[in-house]
């Protein structure tokens, strides 16, 4: 069942309205609940989607885009705001995923609170919000929802599958898990497992929020309200993550918010300070407290590995896919190194793979921004899956 | 004397710190309004390569010897190059490339993964040519080697008349700043292959443009060629 206004049936999936660009609301697991990692079933659950462009008559041309932590469905034109998508840069007529040639396709992720079944939406059974009683998800649970929703969609394969960061992983599972439903995977800023560092941040952010008494166990939205000033520090904390001490110098430095000297005080002397104390009240409007707590949970439990042994190589062992990992050189949150690994275990399995690091001082961030080598190092890639495919548009 | 000329680049120059410069390219003729260059040593290492098999060139550069390949011969590609902006170049031109170094990455790759591993005028640029072979010979069921031939009459010759070390278009740039930290002669490359049972398929003596010299004989072409271009076989699997 369709709880959509609008929702399309593959066949007319081409016709854009303006209703189309609030995005889509799809029941999936209707007939069967989706089997989750943690043994808990779920189903029928809410996933919410975006797609852009036209699906071409022999449905080749999908691209599955995966959002980040903090993402949602809609990486480009989101409705209801002047912000641009988060990638806004990527997706669009004439872009490097470019919405004339591909149909791409994003979810917001399972646990997600933009839409999809997650913490914040009605548990069916008890009638109030999910809240704690939410199964904990993992990243190979929002991809088996996604494979899903290709289902509705009429999508066997993808031409492929991307994504940054957490979507990183999510392209990575995907790819490891169906091979044979997409010809290419481009993990970018990603990693094979979270690491201990990163578990690390997270866990200060999830103590951050737990530790604000609005919290309440859990069961805020019960009570109407919120734990604002949690969330907004684990979202303070993360972000410093997400850049450079470089890009911070370059944008900040030392310079005072709005005074000309210190104030011996606890106010926001630093425009550092004044900036994240603004991301952070920012992020608290549109972001659910219980989907953080759950989705940084997935990444951290993210051990790509593991489930084949220990041995990466394992997990990639005689895949057709064409892989392209992608990093960024000042990336300290998902260094370098930790998509090296990826190339390693890929090689080691002798799978198409091609690795590129783009030089910046942007940080981990630097995947959403403008950064042109990245762009043409992307688009050659897919030129040459495109041709190696015979795509035709 | 054959000394460095100052427009080619030196080594090092453009991409592959440690990659050192290919034999001259020469161009081909234009072909339907496409311009493509086509070196000698890439004709020859084509005639090597069995059409549609599995190919890895080690030290790839910007991918010209790949994209050849696959163009020529339909091969299925893949490289590995030290210079990021190499790799970067060669992503974008749509190859299956992979940051890495010949050193410390090819143990990466399981056995027998490729058809042909192809190691153009790079072995004397490695720390550990040895271990490289072996894994050359390890990961392919064939592999491609080319070098410059330390032993060329002109290499003797300047270290016996001037006593210094040689710079010439097989070898460019001086001692200091070469890439070439391992250089052999067709003789020594010859006995390690002995030694670590790798069979001689074929040998070519090239001169400095990549052309073969049709020198048969080893002590000859050790010589007289300003390049060697192997190809080897650590099994009697049949490609």
């Amino acid at each position: 069942m369709d709880l959509s206004l609008n929702d399309a049936s593959p066949a007319d999936l081409d016709v854009p309205s303006r209703q189309d660009l609030a995005g889509l609301v799809v029941e999936l697991g209707v007939e069967q609940p989706l089997q989750l990692d943690c043994g808990a079933r779920l189903g029928p659950f809410k996933m919410a989607y975006r797609t852009y462009g036209q699906l071409n008559a022999d449905r080749s041309n999908a691209i599955l885009v995966c959002h980040a932590l903090t993402g949602d469905q809609h990486p480009a034109d989101p409705p209801h705001t002047d912000r641009a998508g988060w990638w806004e840069r990527m997706v669009g007529s004439g872009q490097v995923l470019d919405t004339d040639r591909y149909f791409v396709i994003c979810a917001n992720v399972l646990g997600g609170c933009m839409g999809s079944e997650g913490p914040k939406e009605i548990n069916p059974e008890t009638g109030v919000p999910w809240g704690l009683d939410f199964p904990v998800i993992t990243i190979a649970d929002m991809v088996r929802a996604q494979t899903l929703l290709l289902d509705h969609l009429g999508i066997e394969k993808l031409f492929c599958v991307i994504g940054g960061s957490m979507g990183a992983m999510q392209a990575l599972q995907f790819a490891v898990s169906y091979p044979e439903r997409t010809f290419a995977s481009v993990p970018i800023a990603g990693a094979a497992r979270h690491s201990a560092q990163n578990i690390g941040f997270h866990e200060v952010g999830r103590q951050a929020i737990m530790a604000d008494p609005d919290w309440c166990d859990g069961a805020y939205l019960s009570y109407g309200t919120k734990p604002r000033r949690g969330l907004a520090v684990a979202r303070m904390a993360a972000h410093i993550t997400y850049l450079s001490e470089e890009a911070l110098h370059r944008k900040f430095g030392r310079r005072l918010q709005d005074r000309k000297s210190v104030t011996y005080g606890f106010d926001a002397d630093f425009q550092v300070e004044s900036y994240l104390r603004h991301q952070g009240s920012a992020f608290v409007d549109r972001f659910d407290a219980n989907s953080y707590l759950y989705i940084t949970r997935a990444m951290d439990y993210f051990d790509l590995a593991a489930e084949h042994g220990g041995l990466l190589a394992r997990a990639f062992k005689d895949t057709p896919v064409r892989y392209c990992v992608i990093s960024f050189t000042s990336d300290w949150l998902f260094p370098t190194p930790e998509s090296r690994q990826i190339v390693h275990g890929l090689n080691a399995a002798a799978a198409d793979v091609s690795f590129c690091e783009i030089e910046t001082d942007k940080g981990h961030d630097a995947f959403l921004l403008d950064e042109p080598e990245f762009f043409a190092v992307l688009n050659g890639f897919l030129e040459g899956c495109a041709s190696l495919k015979g795509l035709k548009v | 004397m054959t000394t460095a000329d100052p427009a080619r680049p030196g080594p090092g120059a453009g991409t592959g710190a440690r990659t050192g410069t290919r034999p001259g390219a020469a161009e081909a003729p234009e072909f339907s309004g496409q311009r493509i260059h086509v070196r000698p040593d890439f004709a020859l290492i084509g005639q090597m390569v069995e059409p549609g098999s599995r190919v890895l060139d080690v030290g790839c550069e910007t991918g010209d010897l790949l994209d050849y390949l696959i163009a020529e011969r339909g091969v299925v590609g893949r490289g590995i190059e030290l210079s990021q902006a190499g790799v970067n170049e060669s992503v974008r031109r749509g190859l299956s490339v992979v940051q890495g170094d010949a050193d410390t990455d090819l143990q990466d790759y399981p056995s027998k993964a490729f058809d042909y591993v192809i190691l153009s005028q790079t072995l004397q640029a490695t720390y550990h040519p040895r271990d490289v072979l072996s894994n050359l010979a390890r990961i392919g069921r064939r592999a491609i080697v080319s070098f410059p031939n330390f032993g060329h009459w002109r290499v003797r010759l300047k270290l016996l008349w001037d006593g210094t070390m040689p710079v010439s278009e097989a070898l460019p740039g001086a001692w200091y700043e070469t890439p070439n930290i391992h250089l052999c002669t067709i003789r020594d490359f010859t006995q390690l292959c002995r030694e670590l049972d790798v069979t001689i398929e074929r040998a070519l003596a090239l001169d400095d443009r990549g052309s073969d010299k049709g020198i048969a004989d080893p002590a000859r072409a050790n010589l007289r060629a300003q390049h060697a271009l192997f190809l080897l076989r650590a099994d009697e699997t049949p490609i």
